[in-house]
């Protein structure tokens, strides 16, 4: 079985657990075995923009010292937050070096002097790029054939464009899994939109409102269902209908996936392994089975 | 109105109180001796005390911030600089051994927001961590706090643990934590990492750990009074029979 080391992050530990656990079986399932990265420590959450600080890429860099002391110079990660953020500060890492000698300095209890080689892996584009979505299809137990899945972008694995993991303005690397997996895409205006991220937690009716107009959108164009790699677009676009209801009545819910779900369903594996317990709006039995 | 006489001024009291308390030591017999400054104000005492007899020998006198002086209470932390170094250090006064040119202050008490929880009321996850104690997730990983940490423990890893819900890590690593609070006066984040740690050590006490099935089965031995007669023997016995019975005992390998 190949092996490749594996940020999770805290909350595929945590709230998305059913992420983990269907990428755990998804990526088996195909040969590889995701190696935990020991001693990992939170990403950082959101990459720091600001010119002169340096405390907050500590979290990102120490996290790629754990890759390279597992003996590893490639690490692969599904939550599009942690992948941008590691993504982004080892860019800044790369290209400024009085930045990481700082960075190397504050951290001299570490045993290993990190120079910027550690490349980060967003599990779509190792999939893409290491697995290949002919491969894919061809493992394929039960296509999804009819079943039409728009997938949601997000801002964070689009933007910046030196960390995207696809054409940003024109992506296609959802559309091709979608493909892969006997299943249909369904393009909307609202796949690269803000979920609104952290205005979900003082104030949800912004959120709402944002949940109401991406779902509606995606059911204008005949969605069954929504495809995620983010935890927090998940949050806000599954959990967030609760609130998108009582705003709007006429709110339609959706369910919303992670796309490690979606795979784990075409691949055939249990339902301990797709975990929809944890997702709010569970699928439709009739729409999922119809479907296999 | 003027004080009597006889009543002790409250200097002369402080001065009293602040007397040498180490005796028996002659100063003609101490071969090294270094300079260290406490709060700023220079010392010359013997090289081979720790910096809690050194304050001694200079002067102070410990009312608190000294508990075991064995290095397991976590009570007198100190912080130090050594002449010509920029690293502030940490250290328990009870375990460090001065040294010429060290600068120092105790850390006798470190102010922490201590909440009150049932355990029993709480969810095995991560939510009771964050609720109690929201400020992990400010944690930078700048791994200031195990810097800091006495114990040598890596104080960062153990909130980084409590921050993804790993009870099980968080107790291991959290063990040996002594309660000094000199991780939580470094923390950039603010973060109460030994009050965290307590935290997790309880609810995985109380959820992660396996119930030990020999317990059970003492309970049961002691319900059905299985040891009354063998106590009642030695409540009865005499000093002599009692001592006799604690020579012969039986003992556990250490
Ligand atoms: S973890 Fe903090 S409180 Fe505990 S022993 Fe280390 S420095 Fe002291
Ligand atoms: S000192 Fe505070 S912010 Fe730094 S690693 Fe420790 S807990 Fe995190």
């Amino acid at each position: 079985m190949q092996k490749i080391a594996y940020y999770p992050g805290c909350t595929m530990k945590t709230t998305a657990k059913n992420f983990e656990d269907s990428a755990i079986a998804v990526f088996k399932k195909l040969g590889i075995e995701l190696v935990e990265i020991p001693r990992w420590n939170c990403c950082g959450t959101v990459y720091s923009l600001t010119s002169d600080d340096l405390m907050h890429h500590l979290a990102p860099i120490r996290n790629l010292i754990r890759v390279k002391e597992m003996g590893c110079d490639k690490v692969v990660t599904f939550c599009s937050m942690c992948y941008n953020t590691l993504k982004q500060s080892n860019l800044r890492f790369q290209q400024n070096e009085e930045e990481r000698q700082k960075i190397n300095d504050f951290m001299y209890r570490e045993e290993l002097n990190y120079e910027g080689d550690v490349e980060i892996v967003q599990a779509l584009e190792f999939l893409r790029d290491s697995v290949g979505f002919k491969k894919i299809a061809e493992k394929v137990k039960n296509p999804l054939n009819g079943l039409k899945v728009a997938p949601y972008y997000g801002c964070l694995l689009l933007r910046p464009k030196e960390a995207s993991i696809d054409n940003p303005e024109d992506p296609s690397i959802v559309e091709d899994l979608i493909k892969s997996l006997g299943a249909e895409p369904v393009d909307f205006p609202y796949k690269n939109e803000c979920c609104m991220s952290y205005l979900t937690v003082n104030h949800k009716d912004i959120v709402a409102e944002r949940t109401f107009n991406i779902i509606k959108s995606a059911g204008k164009f005949g969605a069954d269902m929504i495809l995620t790699s983010c935890p927090l677009c998940e949050y806000n676009l599954d959990a967030r209908q609760r609130e998108a209801l009582e705003k709007f009545p006429d709110h339609l819910s959706m369910p919303v996936l992670y796309f490690t779900q979606l795979m784990a369903m075409a691949l055939g594996l249990d339902d301990k392994d797709i975990r929809f317990d944890l997702n709010y709006i569970k699928p439709d039995d009739k729409l999922i089975k119809s479907n296999i | 109105m003027a004080k009597k006489k006889t009543e002790k001024s409250v200097m002369d009291r402080i001065a009293e109180a602040n007397k040498p308390v180490t005796t028996g030591v002659d100063e003609k017999d101490i071969k090294q001796w270094v300079m260290i400054y406490i709060m700023g104000r220079g010392y010359k005492v013997p090289a081979d005390l720790t910096i809690l007899t050194a304050m001694e020998f200079a002067g102070y006198r410990f009312v608190r911030g000294v508990g075991c002086r064995q290095g397991f209470c976590g009570a007198c932390g100190t912080v130090y600089r050594k002449a010509g170094e920029y690293k502030l250090q940490t250290g328990l006064a009870c375990q460090t051994r001065v040294e010429d040119g060290m600068y120092l202050v105790q850390i006798p008490f470190s102010p922490a927001k201590k909440p009150i929880y049932n355990i029993q009321k709480e969810p095995y996850d991560v939510s009771v961590l964050l609720k109690y104690f929201p400020e992990i997730a400010r944690c930078v990983s700048c791994n200031t706090c195990s810097k800091a940490c006495p114990q040598d423990i890596e104080t960062m890893d153990y909130i980084q643990c409590a921050l993804r819900g790993d009870f099980e890590e968080l107790a291991e690593i959290s063990f040996d934590c002594i309660r000094c609070g000199l991780c939580a006066m470094r923390c950039p984040a603010e973060i109460v990492q030994y009050n965290v740690g307590q935290l997790g050590r309880r609810m995985y006490g109380r959820y992660g750990l396996k119930k030990p099935e020999h317990l059970k089965v003492r309970i049961k031995e002691l319900e059905a009074k299985k040891f009354d007669k063998e106590l009642d023997v030695l409540e009865k016995a005499s000093k002599e029979k009692l001592v006799e019975l604690y020579a012969a005992r039986v003992r556990e390998k250490d």
